[in-house]
């Protein structure tokens, strides 16, 4: 009696443990969430900026003092920066993401598992200061030098390279996945319709394959727009806006990272860079509901 | 050989070889999955290929149209003919798999709609038209007896079809490319009784335009639906000859045993 007792004991404990633990995580990630969102509102509600002027002006000479306002917030250098940045990056990674992700799977699969998939492996693990030192070291002197850029090379295009080098493996991982899940019978099909492999890859294994490829853009997208560290390295952190891809800029991360420890903790400056946060929060939210988006609608493609 | 009976290849001389098969190997790596296969297979006919799973009746319908190039480490030697040209010789891969279909064993539809499914093989030829499609797509869902039960649907995915529907779909989208010969990989056996017979029907008319290659695991099926059959064991051809006669006087022993149930 007294034995079953225990168990029955045991087999409630377990579960309560398990159930606290989740509890606890979500708890966490909706007070990080209205935490961002009461700090970041601050520039709109206690200070009176308008979300146009936030957004669009550039404006930024925000006041440093917990009481005093009359400063301008207006950080669109910054949005400029991670928006011109990150789609740059963007532009720069794919051919070679879906290019590598065809090569590993469809011309040379056997070469792809046992050479590339390690490589790309341990590429997704080397911390962002790394690459933000080998762009430091080896990128910004070779665009100053190659290029002749004014500002010694620090520059959009240094940022988006080293942006792309680090979206590279979680695209390319990603859409290996996606591809590899096309059923081989598909291929079969194809080929035996006198397709050639190019045909059989551009018009049955890609579309077959683009909701999970999509995803891996949009992992890769979310990342880069997260990314501070190796982007401040060599963007340059000039608040202008850049005049073209060898000029030096700043965006949402960096001028965060760089400022907010500088602030007096509720004043213009410190709520302004709250605003910036929340603002990346909303782009991340907003790339994992795509990503849930896309993922739904292949799914009842699939089934209609 | 010299225990293999194929009086067909005797008797009918005159009648029309579309494919013509001479002492063809297949090894995969070392091991020989098929033994000096000889056979003509003629136009507009029927043709079965019985056996036991792992006789190579698959590997020998692959050989056909090449398909197992793309699987690695086979190698071949023979001589296989379409209209008198070797196919592995004087024919590239592409070229021949425009002339000779495959219909597979699991209905395998592209996951596009059924109109795009049909139009696949004409566009990578280079068909941009759309009337033209349009013609191409009614005529080859007619040829393969579905048009009147998707007509209304021709823009909704095929995976939404049932697995005989889909099957007959990919008949379509083989025929769609107009092969000469089309092959068929058990094409029934993963559909329920109604479609079989459908399926069955539909190859039945499908011979007067096209010469047909059938696999099967399915005795009645050989015996219902093929002018010719032939038997397969081992990776060896026992016996091929006209379907009505290899059923009722088998020539060789072992082929009494099998369509009489004693193996496989």
């Amino acid at each position: 009696m007294r034995q079953s007792k225990s168990v029955v004991k045991d087999n409630k404990l377990g579960p309560l443990i398990v159930r606290i633990a989740g509890l606890l995580i979500i708890a966490l990630t909706l007070s990080i969430g209205l935490f961002l969102v009461i700090r970041g509102m601050g520039t709109f509600v206690k200070f009176h900026h308008s979300i146009t002027e936030f957004l669009f002006s550039s404006n930024w000479a925000p006041t440093d003092s917990a009481t005093a306002s009359g400063g301008n917030v207006g950080a669109a250098i910054y949005i400029a920066g991670s928006l011109l940045t990150c789609g740059l990056a963007l532009l720069i990674v794919l051919p070679f993401s879906i290019g590598a992700a065809i090569f590993m799977t469809e011309i040379s699969a056997k070469a792809g598992k046992k050479i590339f998939q390690p490589a790309i492996e341990i590429f997704v693990g080397i911390p962002s200061v790394v690459y933000g030192w080998i762009g430091l070291t080896v990128l910004v002197p070779f665009i100053r030098d190659v290029f002749h850029a004014k500002m010694g090379g620090y520059s959009v295009l240094a940022a988006s390279i080293v942006l792309a080098v680090m979206i590279f493996p979680t695209i390319t991982t990603v859409s290996v996945d996606a591809i590899r899940s096309v059923p081989d019978s598909y291929r079969r099909a194809a080929y035996g319709l006198a397709s050639t492999r190019w045909q059989v890859i551009y018009k049955i294994v890609l579309p077959a394959s683009k909701s999970g490829i999509m995803t891996g853009i949009i992992l890769g997208l979310s990342r880069a727009f997260g990314e501070a560290l190796a982007v401040a390295m060599v963007i340059g952190k000039t608040r202008a806006f850049p005049k073209d891809l060898l000029s030096p800029t700043n965006n949402l991360t960096a001028a965060i990272a760089s400022d907010m420890g500088n602030t007096a903790s509720g004043g213009e400056h410190n709520l302004a860079l709250w605003s910036m946060a929340l603002l990346l929060l909303i782009i991340s939210v907003t790339c994992i509901f795509l990503i849930h988006l896309i993922g739904a609608r292949a799914k009842k493609n699939e089934r209609a | 050989m010299s225990d293999t009976i194929l009086d067909i290849n005797k008797d009918n001389k005159e009648e029309n070889v579309k494919l013509e098969v001479n002492n063809l190997n297949l090894f995969y790596g070392q091991f020989q999955a098929l033994h000096n296969i000889s056979m003509n297979i003629k136009a507009n006919k029927i043709t079965a290929l019985i056996g036991p799973s792992g006789c190579g009746k698959s590997t020998f319908l692959k050989t056909l149209n090449r398909m197992n190039d793309l699987e690695e480490n086979v190698s071949i030697n023979g001589e296989l003919k379409l209209d008198n040209t070797d196919i592995y010789k004087e024919m590239d891969a592409l070229e021949l798999r425009k002339r000779v279909g495959m219909v597979f064993q699991q209905p395998n539809p592209f996951p596009k709609t059924i109109y795009d499914n049909v139009a696949y093989g004409p566009r990578i030829n280079g068909i941009k038209k759309k009337a033209q499609l349009d013609e191409i797509v009614e005529r080859s869902l007619r040829q393969a007896a579905i048009w009147d039960e998707l007509k209304d649907r021709l823009h909704k995915s095929a995976l939404g079809l049932s697995g005989g529907q889909q099957q007959r779909l990919c008949i379509a989208r083989t025929l769609a490319v107009e092969p000469e010969v089309v092959l068929m990989d058990e094409p029934t056996s993963a559909l329920d009784p109604i479609s079989t017979s459908k399926i069955e029907e539909l190859a039945n008319e499908l011979k007067k335009k096209y010469t047909i290659v059938i696999v099967t695991h399915n005795m009645q099926q050989a015996l219902r639906v093929a002018d010719d059959t032939a038997f397969f064991l081992l990776g060896e051809l026992i016996e091929f000859r006209d379907t009505k006669k290899l059923f009722s006087y088998p020539m060789d022993k072992r082929t009494e045993d099998y369509i009489t149930g004693r193996f496989g």
